[in-house]
């Protein structure tokens, strides 16, 4: 039954490059390029030094000595000892470019150690590397580079060992913080379990892990340490002269500052472009490597889902009437160059009181679906490609911002799965349920409260008056969710949109959960989309539901209908996997193979190719959704049981 | 994988685990004065029966993953003994790790996350053959064909990483791993709880099968009623950190003695069932850092009485024939 599953691999190779690739984001960042151009110049002429053209750096010539620039020979002038800057100028930035680089690979090899070592550990080591890095930070930098080079005497190499040291603190808390993260992750505890020693989980599990993060704090470090390196330098303790470095050519121009400016006007342009670039390089390439700016923070977040439909392709609101009345809807997300037909035309319809509950896999559009019809799909990428959704026979997508923000937690009202990530952490559940309540209905501040306090106490939540002042970590999981519907009810709710809201919780406070939305929606009349992965939830709770796949509704009908007389072979075999209560000895009927990415969506029927009823008419053309009475549809050609009882 | 299916299936206990307690945190301050402490596991005593299942259900919190972590040695019990095969498993855990390891593997809640995410399929599975078993690199070669095949998974499948997998694949790489050194006992913590239903199937299949080929004793740990009920010989009941009831699977299933038992499996929803039992909601689970003198279950029990309250029941404070007992005065179905 399950043989071969997964044996044949899928069609996996085809669209490798559907995603913009490193490279093509950073080119993508005008700042960063521009930026990485600089420093690429730079540094090839400073590796070119020894092969230009270029008078020696370190021969004095008393009699053109303060050059201005462009002159003869000499084009950007000489020094107060008559060495032509050009010259010093590349040899400089070579030898700041060598300092800086080195140290910075110096810094981040010993400050990573001690970060992974200590992250790793825990306990007294951790403390005592910790406390020793701490002491170490306590200094002023340049106070403590001071003392090294005081210690060890000037000179360049010196001024690098300072340099380094100082940064390794820097590495070695960043380094920690990720480490300590990571170990506790499950797939450390795996490799303990496969049997590798401690030493190897660190450098072989760990370490690659932590690789990014090195690279993205050395690129944005590269900089400070130049200018660390120019700063003791400049106080003369860092290249000692004939020896020309950026710093040093600056604390030796600063003499002639007002009679010869170009001596240390030229040096310090040098070191500002320099680290300019390294830092808008070094940016870019964090936002590129960083994962959590990768999925797309870094955009500007949009208030509303954009909404791209044709003007003549309006669906009109169905006879239905009733409250929600979702037509055609088409929600897509471009990502690189495929379209992601997440949502690909969906019918819903709701009316006063009404449970309607959409059940599917991961995957299958139904978190999407409910996400837009109030526009909250992330744009870009997600859009809105078609149909409409009508609130009274109001099209939400037609409204305007303004419009829509005035029905979000007013008349059309959301409550997601993680009661913890809804709430915000650093108020009260008292000042969250007020504010819910006071940007829709203007009100005093004991008024409101008093709302607060008959809300929660709908909810069934004891002791409503002091779980006020009571924050989020403060209650229990089941209790949160409570106070998140107690939010979604505030402003008299038409519609209220529940996205697996029972999924994160505990099997006797999920069935608290339901009986109180139950209890809800007939005191106050309110209409319940809810979405689920789970049909006993939707058995207790909805009127209707609706079987998504793919982006579409493949069947739809009263609860019992559908439980009962499944009519899609997809519906069928998706009841038969669920383990029930009270019968172990039936035999679990997994099915076979996965569902399609909805970017490469077959033609016909989506399911097709796991339907163990499908024939050739099944993968070509459209499938209608077809409507037997009001309430029962299907979306196959040949749907089970059609004789008997539907 | 030979030397276990040569070994006579008896009933002889495989695992046991006498009067187990696991302390977090109750340390020291640094000026004196104690630190809280959570009980997490306590006074835990149980038996595992060679090729048998053993189901473990609890809601969150109540002590079934200290208890897996316990089993593999990821944890040391604070006090109390767990020995396999008549060898304290402690001792063991401090002294040769990986003979542990090669006895008792694990499979994780989050098939992804228990998987490297910058190492192949090749480099994770081979970890453990490389580290707790002796085999030549032409015999590890073939182990790690016969591993793929055993979970149902394509070769080419090797040279991948993680992220290319879906849940349901990535858990058969976690059970391939687990397989490997070809341990004796499993410990599956909510192996298909974050699968969707039609993979969960699929697992489920595969581990069935798993069992009977390579003569594999289960340790199921869900907090879902219906799976354990169709995988489970038997089944344990947490709650707060003890054990509640322990018994054959359909005994506790058809005749509970435990009300929290009995509130469970009428909390569970199932397709075509309207009445979900529901509870008032100041029921809460009790306060870990201040636990309760009496029965942990009582304030949210109907049958509660003083005794209930005044001192708890022994974990075997009511039996009903064939090793099913329940910590509870006052049991259901009887007078």
């Amino acid at each position: 039954m399950m043989t071969d599953t997964t044996m044949s691999a899928p069609s996996k190779t085809k669209s490798k490059s559907s995603r913009p690739g490193t490279l093509a984001l950073l080119l993508n960042n005008t700042l960063a390029t521009s930026g990485l151009v600089v420093l690429v110049l730079i540094c090839l002429i400073a590796l070119a030094a020894p092969i230009l053209p270029l008078a020696d750096p370190d021969v004095t010539a008393p009699a053109d000595r303060l050059l201005p620039v462009f002159a003869e020979g000499h084009l950007l002038g000489t020094d107060h000892l008559g060495r032509d800057i050009l010259s010093r100028l590349i040899w400089g930035t070579r030898v700041s470019l060598a300092v800086g680089l080195s140290a910075t690979i110096i810094a981040a090899f010993f400050g990573s150690l001690l970060g992974l070592v200590a992250g790793y550990a825990g306990g007294r080591t951790d403390t005592l590397i910790m406390r020793g890095i701490d002491m170490v930070m306590a200094f002023p930098y340049i106070l403590l580079a001071l003392a090294i080079v005081a210690v060890l005497g000037p000179g360049l190499l010196n001024a690098l060992y300072a340099i380094a040291l100082v940064n390794i603190p820097f590495f070695a808390r960043n380094i920690r913080g990720i480490t300590l993260g990571l170990s506790r992750r499950e797939f450390v505890d795996a490799a303990r379990l496969s049997g590798k020693s401690p030493v190897q989980i660190l450098f072989l599990e760990i370490l690659p892990n932590v690789l990014p993060v090195i690279v993205i704090t050395m690129s944005t470090t590269v900089g400070w340490m130049i200018l660390e390196t120019a700063g003791l330098s400049f106080l003369g303790l860092g290249a000692q002269p004939p020896q020309a470095d950026l710093g040093s050519m600056l604390g030796e121009g600063r003499k002639i500052l007002f009679t010869a400016p170009h001596v240390s006007i030229i040096p310090g342009l040098m070191i500002f472009a320099l680290v300019m670039s390294i830092n808008l390089f070094g940016d870019g390439v964090r936002d590129i490597l960083d994962p959590r700016l990768r999925a797309g923070s870094l955009t500007r977040p949009v208030s509303r889902t954009a909404v791209h439909r044709k003007a003549d392709d309006i669906p009109a609101p169905s006879q239905k009437g009733g409250v929600l009345d979702v037509r055609q809807m088409r929600t897509e997300f471009e990502i690189g160059s495929s379209v992601y037909k997440a949502v690909g035309g969906v019918d819903l319809n709701l009316k006063e009181g009404e449970c309607l509950g959409i059940v599917g896999e991961s995957g299958s559009g139904k978190s999407v679906t409910a996400m837009s019809i109030m526009g909250l799909v992330p744009t870009p990428p997600g859009r809105i490609a078609g149909g409409a959704a009508y609130l009274d026979g109001e099209d939400l997508f037609a409204a305007s911002d303004r419009r829509i923000r005035d029905l979000r937690g007013g008349s059309v009202a959301y409550v997601f799965q993680d009661p913890l990530s809804t709430l915000h952490p650093l108020f009260t559940v008292g000042d969250q349920l007020t504010e819910a309540i006071t940007t829709h209905q203007p009100m005093s501040g004991s008024k409101a409260r008093e709302k607060a306090i008959e809300l929660l106490s709908l909810v069934r939540i004891p002791n409503a008056k002091e779980r006020l002042s009571a924050y989020p970590h403060e209650l229990s999981g089941g209790m949160r969710q409570r106070v998140c519907i107690a939010m979604a009810l505030a402003n008299d709710a038409k519609v209220l949109i529940a996205d697996e809201p029972t999924t994160a919780l505990d099997v006797t406070v999920q069935s608290q959960i339901l009986t109180l939305m139950n209890g809800l929606r007939r005191e106050r009349n309110a209409a319940i989309l809810f979405i689920t992965h789970d049909f006993g939830v939707v058995s207790a709770l909805c009127d209707r539901v609706a079987v998504m796949y793919a982006g579409r509704i493949v069947e739809t009908g009263t609860t019992e209908e559908v439980l009962a007389n499944p009519r899609h072979p997809y519906t069928a075999k998706l009841i038969e996997c669920v383990p029930v209560l009270g019968e172990p000895e039936r035999r679990l009927d997994a099915i076979e193979g996965r569902p399609p990415v909805v970017n490469n969506l077959p033609e016909g029927c989506a399911f097709a190719a796991r339907c163990p009823h499908a024939q050739a008419a099944c993968r070509a053309g459209e499938i209608g959704l077809e409507m037997s009475s009001d309430t029962r549809g299907v979306r196959c050609l040949f749907p089970l049981n059609s004789g008997a009882s539907a | 994988m030979n030397q276990i299916s040569q070994k006579p299936m008896d009933s002889e206990a495989l695992l046991t685990i006498r009067d187990v307690e696991r302390i977090f945190g109750g340390g020291r301050k640094l000026f004196g004065g104690q630190l809280p402490a959570v009980h997490a596991v306590q006074g835990l005593s149980l038996d595992v029966k060679k090729g048998e299942t053993l189901g473990v259900v609890g809601e969150s919190g109540c002590g079934k993953s200290t208890l897996a972590r316990l089993v593999v040695g990821l944890d040391l019990p604070t006090s109390g003994s767990i020995t396999f095969n008549g060898e304290d498993l402690a001792a063991l855990a401090r002294k040769d790790r990986n003979a542990l390891a090669r006895k008792v593997q694990y499979v994780f809640q989050d098939p992804v996350a228990s998987l490297n995410p910058r190492k192949t399929i090749r480099t994770i599975l081979e970890a453990p053959l490389k580290h707790l078993t002796d085999l030549k690199a032409d015999r590890r070669e073939a182990r790690l064909a016969e591993l793929l095949q055993a979970v149902n998974l394509a070769p080419e499948f090797l040279e991948r990483y993680p992220h290319e997998f879906s849940g349901g694949q990535a858990q058969r790489i976690g059970i391939a791993r687990a397989l490997a050194a070809g341990p004796e006992l499993i410990v599956l913590d909510e192996p298909v709880s974050a699968l969707d239903v039609s993979v969960q199937a699929q697992v489920l299949n595969l581990l069935d099968k798993l069992k009977d080929d390579f003569g594999l004793t289960y340790i199921f740990i869900s907090h879902d009623l219906s799976v354990v009920e169709s995988v489970s010989d038997r089944v344990a009941v947490m709650y707060f950190g003890r054990m509640a009831e322990l018994g054959p699977a359909k005994e506790i299933f058809r005749h509970p003695l435990h009300p929290y038992t009995d509130l469970l499996m009428r909390s569970a929803p199932a397709p075509g069932r309207h009445d979900l039992m529901s509870e008032d909601a100041s029921t809460e689970l009790p306060d870990p850092y201040n636990p309760p003198k009496g029965c942990a279950f009582a304030a949210r029990c109907a049958h509660r009485t003083e005794t209930c309250i005044a001192g708890k029941p022994s974990p075997d404070e009511s039996k009903a024939g064939n090793n099913h007992i329940a910590a509870c005065y006052h049991p259901l179905g009887k007078a």
